[in-house]
């Protein structure tokens, strides 16, 4: 077969659109996840039992179910249950904002974990109240030491917005899959996704080292 | 008023009791060393005054707060009683200077400036000012426990705990360390030191307490018990560690 360039030059509008779409959700759902995972992070590491027994359950069913699932779940099943209308593009930033959440919690909470005890009795003993200790001791340490698994976290939430694919939304791949399916140049077209993928997932590692060079590691 | 006051303190982790009714007064201006073989309950009879451990019986008052009173009166007795750590416990992503100006902007509402001012001048006093803007992995052992204290006394407390501050440093950087607390006893700190540094018992301590088995075993004048003490087991314990 021959490649045909000319086919990727077509296709370059209606991919970026895609690539539009799928920045769009990954941002919207990764900013959510993280406060998501702030929340019950913290929830997990420091709340009594019954705020760390929530949070176990939720980090459980969001690990212990596969993410097609939840995002069907969100999109079909949740609108019955609740007897409200979702549209696609919430279903999708709901179902990062949820799934991102559950791992995000994990990583904050070995994150605050590992900070050595010592730190936090250094900022008791100087009579701060454990809010301020949390917030200025150990936040700041606890922070430096999430960054890589975070980094990491954020890349597979920013490839798992093509199973969206399954519900409609016009992204990146569901974009390309439509193309195909118009002129069955699947070499050049899946060429072309897999390209804009790894280009967007090299600028998301740039940033993240940059990042991580700026704020040393303790 | 007594600075501290121990009235029947027990404590214990689990099953092992630590502290069995243990009564002490402390007055303003001793410096008191406590000794003692590991596990005699030292540190945690240290401890237990700012509240870093709870107390299971009996009461504890420092400067008249009880350290069983409310989170605010906790907090309070925690800013009258600094705290030294035997592994420094600096905060690592702050400057030498601002893990001193740190505690009093949080608690004591300084301001920043303000804060960075006294700061300078507390690490003067313990001879940093040339590290000031070094962080705690550039300084060595003695540096940084030399940080510790003035970090703890940039709150304005009125009452020193010293948890073994000497026992993580190689030999020749304990001195700056000693040289810097006996400083301070010398203006009239009021001071409690868990170590095992005896010749720093004699020369600058006002009262030695040897603890044993959870209760106090001996306690008075350091120089008195250290060159002829009585009690067997002292005796034994001060051949150990000289």
């Amino acid at each position: 077969m021959e490649f045909e360039w000319s086919v990727i030059i077509e296709s370059i509008p209606a991919l970026m659109q895609g690539a539009k779409l799928t920045v769009l959700i990954a941002l919207a759902g990764l900013v959510g996840g993280t406060l998501v995972g702030l929340l019950f992070g913290l929830m997990r590491a420091y709340g009594n039992l019954a705020l760390s027994a929530i949070g176990l359950i939720y980090v459980g069913l969001v690990r212990g179910t596969p993410i097609v699932v939840q995002v069907m779940f969100i999109y079909f099943a949740l609108p019955v249950l609740m007897n409200i209308r979702v549209d696609p593009m919430t279903a999708a930033v709901t179902s990062i904002v949820v799934n991102a959440g559950a791992y995000i919690a994990e990583i904050v909470r070995g994150a605050f974990l590992s900070v050595p005890k010592g730190l936090k009795e250094a900022g008791l003993a100087l009579g701060l109240p454990t809010w301020r200790v949390l917030a200025f001791v150990i936040g700041p340490v606890a922070v430096r030491r999430m960054m890589p698994p975070l980094g990491n976290q954020f890349i597979v939430s920013l490839k798992d917005t093509s199973l969206f694919i399954v519900i409609g939304v016009g992204e990146l791949t569901r974009q390309g899959q439509e193309i195909m399916a118009a002129n069955f140049r699947a070499v050049e077209i899946w060429s072309a996704i897999a390209i804009i993928y790894l280009c967007l997932i090299g600028v998301l590692t740039l940033a993240l080292r940059m990042i991580e060079k700026r704020m040393r590691i303790l | 008023m007594s600075m501290v006051e121990f009235k029947q303190v027990s404590k214990h982790f689990g099953k092992t009791v630590v502290l069995k009714k243990v009564d002490l007064k402390i007055e303003k201006g001793e410096v008191v060393v406590l000794i003692g073989p590991s596990g005699s309950g030292k540190s945690t009879l240290l401890r237990c005054i700012n509240a870093l451990e709870m107390i299971d019986g009996g009461d504890l008052l420092v400067d008249g707060l009880s350290v069983l009173g409310k989170a605010s009166m906790v907090r309070e007795i925690r800013q009258e009683a600094g705290m030294v750590f035997q592994q420094f416990n600096l905060f690592p992503q702050m400057t030498a200077l601002e893990n001193v100006a740190f505690g009093p902007r949080q608690v004591r509402g300084l301001s920043k400036a303000e804060s960075l001012r006294q700061a300078e001048e507390l690490l003067g006093k313990v001879g940093l000012s040339e590290r000031k803007d070094h962080y705690p992995l550039e300084l060595s052992g003695g540096q940084q426990q030399r940080v510790a204290i003035a970090r703890a006394l940039a709150v304005k407390p009125k009452l020193m705990l010293f948890d073994e501050p000497t026992s993580a440093l190689d030999p020749e950087l304990r001195q700056e360390v000693l040289r810097v607390m006996q400083s301070l006893a010398e203006e009239g700190m009021t001071m409690i030191v868990v170590t095992h540094e005896i010749a720093f018992a004699r020369k600058v301590g006002t009262r030695l307490i040897f603890m044993e088995h959870g209760h106090i075993a001996v306690d008075g004048p350091p120089t008195e018990l250290l060159d002829n003490p009585t009690n067997p087991r002292l005796r034994d314990f001060l051949q150990h560690v000289e």
